[in-house]
C-alpha cells in the first residue's frame, strides 16, 4: 500500500512539468496559465508557421538522420571489435566507448567549437553531424553490444562449415541476428540526437540551428505559449518514437547494463 | 584396402599452457563411423574442431580425402557438421536452414527444393519445412541439423555429442535411426561423445582418448572385452582393477594369502601386473553357502547401489583391495553392508593390462 503511494507519488513528481507544458499549449490567451481560461488549437497554428522553427526542423531531421545512419555502423564496428576483437585493456575500452559523455555539455561543446574554428569549419553542418555521432554512439554500441553478447558463436560455425564465407556469414547470420539490437540502436540515436542542446548551442548559427536551440531563441524573446504547443509536438514525436522501441525490442533489453 | 578420407599425422593443439591433443595419429577409413570416446577434456572435440577446421593445429598435418588441408579455414572443407547444441539458425525457417548450404554452393533453384525436400524426408521431417526451429521439439530440431549437414553431400560427417541434449528415450530412438541414415548415405563418420553406449553400439572402430592421446583404437567388441590400458578398461564398462605380483605363469598374489588363478597370456614371472575384471563376470554368493569353489575368494560387502534390475555390489578383500560385481533383482537373500560373501572369479575372465 506505502510502496504504492510512493511510486505514485514519484511518477506525479516526474511527469507532473510535462503535463503542465501539454496543458498550457491549449490556451486560448497569450498566458501559459494551468489551469487553461479555455481551450485553443492557435498557438499550434503559430508554431507551425513561424519560419524559423520549420527551418529548424528541417535542420533536426537532417541532423539527426546523418547521425544515427552514420553512428550505426561506427557502432556495430566498435561493438564488433569490443566483443570479438584481440584486445588489450578490453573493459577499459568498454567502459569508455558504452558509457555516455560525463563531461559537462558545455565542455563538449566549447570543444567542438574550438574544433570547428581551427578547421575552418564555423559555418559547416558537418561539425554538428559529427559532434551528434559523438554523443548518440554510445547508446548505439551498447544496444547492438547486447545483441552480440546474446550471439551464440556456434551458429557462425555452422554457417562456415555449411560453406559460407566470412563475408557471407556476417551478412546471412550474424547481422540478421543482431536486428533488435540495430532497430534499437537507431531508435535511440534519434532521440538523443533530436533532443540535444548544449553541445549544439555551441556550434551552430541562425541558418543551421536545430530545433532544440529555435525552442531556446523564441523563449529568450517571446513569452506565449507557441513554446509550450512546438513542445508538446516535440514530447509527441519522441514518445511516439519510444514507444516503437519498445514495441519492436523491449526498452529492457537495451538498458542492459550488467555484462 | 580401405580408403583413407581423414587423416592426422602427429596433430598437437596447445592452448595456453594446456595440450588439448598430443602428437595424434588417427586415419579414418571411406564409410567408417569412428567414434571418438573419453571423458570430457580429453581431447576428443578438439580433435573434430582440427578436422572441421574451427581450430588449427599447433603441430601437425591433417589431410581429407588425401589433400592437405591444413591452414585451410572451415568453409574450403566441404564437411558437414552436426553441433551438440543444433545450431539452427533461429531467423530462418526450417527448409532454409537445409537448403543453406546448397545456397552458399550456389545451386540452382530447382534442384534447391528437390535436394532439400529429400534431404527432410531421409530424416522423416515434413518436405515443406515452413515452420521456425524454435517451433520444433529437440528430436526434431536435431533432425534438421543433421539433415542441414547431409543435404550437399560431404565428404565427411562430423558429430559433436549430437545425442547428449536429448532426453534417455529419445536418445535411444535417435541412435538407432542415426546409424541408419549413416549407413544408407554410405558417408565417412566422425563422432564425439562421452557415452560408452553410444559408442558401442553405433561405431566401426572406436577411438579411447584421455589427455589429448589416444589409449585404445578397435572394434567396439575389442575394446570392451580386451581392453589395453587401466584407463580403457576403468572408464569402459567400469571394470575392476587388481594390483599384484606374478607368482607364477598363471598365479597372481595380491596380498600374502591371497592369489588369483588367471588364464591369459603367460604372465612375467615375478613382476607386478594389473588385471581387470568387469562386474558382470565376478560371481557373489553369501559365504558359508556350502559351494565349495576353490576358486572363491572371501570378501565384505562395502557398498551397495541398487539399480531396478540387478544391485551392484562393492565388496573389499583381504588386503584392501575392491571388486564391483552385479547380483540380479530381486536378490535370493538380501545382502547388506559389512556382510561377508564369496566372490567368484573366473580365471579366465581377467583382462592383464599393459
Amino acid at each position: 500500500m506505502i510502496g504504492r503511494v510512493v511510486i505514485a507519488l514519484l511518477v506525479a513528481f516526474m511527469t507532473l512539468p510535462t503535463v503542465v507544458v501539454v496543458i498550457a499549449s491549449f490556451n486560448p490567451t497569450a498566458i501559459m496559465s494551468v489551469p487553461p481560461a479555455g481551450l485553443s488549437l492557435r498557438w499550434y497554428v503559430n508554431a507551425l508557421t513561424y519560419p524559423q522553427f520549420r527551418r529548424a526542423a528541417v535542420n533536426s531531421l537532417v541532423a539527426t538522420a546523418a547521425a544515427a545512419l552514420l553512428a550505426l555502423p561506427i557502432g556495430t564496428a566498435a561493438a564488433l571489435a569490443l566483443e570479438r576483437g584481440r584486445l588489450r585493456a578490453r573493459n577499459l575500452w568498454t567502459t569508455l566507448l558504452l558509457s555516455p559523455l560525463v563531461v559537462p555539455g558545455v565542455a563538449a561543446g566549447l570543444g567542438f567549437l574550438i574544433l570547428a574554428a581551427a578547421l575552418g569549419l564555423l559555418r559547416s553542418r558537418t561539425v554538428l553531424v559529427a559532434a551528434h555521432v559523438a554523443l548518440v554512439l554510445p547508446f548505439v554500441a551498447r544496444s547492438v553490444w547486447v545483441s552480440v553478447r546474446n550471439l551464440d558463436p556456434t551458429l557462425e560455425r555452422a554457417a562456415a562449415s555449411l560453406g559460407a564465407t566470412p563475408w557471407r556469414t556476417f551478412r546471412r547470420v550474424t547481422l540478421p541476428l543482431l536486428r533488435p539490437g540495430l532497430i534499437a540502436g537507431f531508435l535511440f540515436a534519434v532521440v538523443v540526437s533530436a533532443n540535444e542542446f548544449v553541445v549544439s548551442l555551441f556550434i551552430v548559427n541562425r541558418v543551421t540551428e536545430v530545433l532544440p536551440v529555435a525552442m531556446f531563441t523564441y523563449v529568450v524573446n517571446y513569452t506565449d505559449p507557441t513554446i509550450a504547443a512546438i513542445s508538446s509536438l516535440f514530447i509527441a514525436a519522441t514518445v511516439t518514437i519510444v514507444w516503437l522501441t519498445d514495441r519492436f525490442v523491449g526498452l529492457a533489453a537495451v538498458f542492459r547494463l550488467d555484462r | 584396402m580401405a580408403r583413407a578420407i581423414v587423416e592426422l599425422h602427429g596433430c598437437t593443439r596447445d592452448f595456453g599452457a594446456v595440450r588439448a591433443v598430443d602428437g595424434l595419429e588417427l586415419t579414418v577409413d571411406e564409410g567408417e563411423f569412428l567414434s571418438l570416446l573419453g571423458p570430457s577434456g580429453c581431447g576428443k572435440t578438439t580433435t573434430l574442431n582440427l578436422v572441421a577446421g574451427f581450430v588449427e593445429p599447433t603441430a601437425g598435418r591433417i589431410l581429407i580425402d588425401g589433400e592437405d588441408v591444413t591452414g585451410r579455414p572451415p568453409h574450403a572443407r566441404g564437411l558437414g557438421v552436426v553441433f551438440q547444441s543444433y545450431a539452427l539458425f533461429p531467423h530462418l525457417s526450417v527448409f532454409e536452414n537445409v537448403a543453406f548450404g546448397l545456397r552458399e554452393r550456389r545451386a540452382p533453384e530447382t534442384e534447391i527444393h528437390r535436394r532439400v525436400a529429400e534431404a527432410l524426408a531421409l530424416v522423416r521431417l515434413d518436405p515443406h519445412g515452413r515452420q521456425r526451429p524454435g517451433q520444433l521439439s529437440g528430436g526434431m530440431q536435431q533432425r534438421v541439423a543433421l539433415a542441414r549437414a547431409l543435404v550437399y553431400r560431404p565428404r565427411v560427417l562430423l558429430l559433436d555429442e549430437p545425442l547428449a541434449a536429448l532426453d534417455k528415450r529419445l536418445r535411444e530412438e535417435m541412435r538407432g535411426e542415426l546409424r541408419e541414415i549413416q549407413r544408407s548415405v554410405g558417408i565417412t563418420t566422425v563422432f564425439v561423445t562421452h557415452d560408452q553406449t553410444e559408442a558401442l553400439s553405433l561405431s566401426d572402430r572406436i577411438a579411447v582418448m584421455h589427455r589429448g592421446r589416444i589409449e585404445q583404437l578397435a572394434a567396439p567388441r575389442e575394446i570392451y572385452e580386451r581392453p589395453a590400458t587401466r584407463f580403457v578398461a576403468d572408464f569402459i564398462g567400469g571394470s575392476s582393477v587388481l594390483r599384484g605380483r606374478a607368482i607364477a605363469r598363471d598365479r597372481v598374489e595380491l596380498v600374502p594369502g591371497l592369489t588369483l588363478r588367471v588364464e591369459a597370456q603367460p604372465l612375467p614371472m615375478g613382476q607386478a601386473v594389473e588385471l581387470a575384471i568387469r562386474p558382470e563376470r565376478v560371481g557373489v554368493g553369501l559365504r558359508g553357502g556350502g559351494e565349495a569353489d576353490a576358486e572363491a575368494v572371501g570378501g565384505r560387502i562395502v557398498a551397495l547401489t541398487y539399480l531396478g534390475a540387478q544391485t551392484e555390489v562393492s565388496v573389499e578383500l583381504a588386503g584392501g583391495q575392491r571388486v564391483l560385481g552385479l547380483v540380479a533383482e530381486p536378490a535370493p537373500t538380501p545382502l547388506a553392508v559389512s556382510q561377508p560373501v564369496s566372490l567368484t572369479l573366473p580365471p579366465d575372465a581377467f583382462i592383464v593390462l599393459e
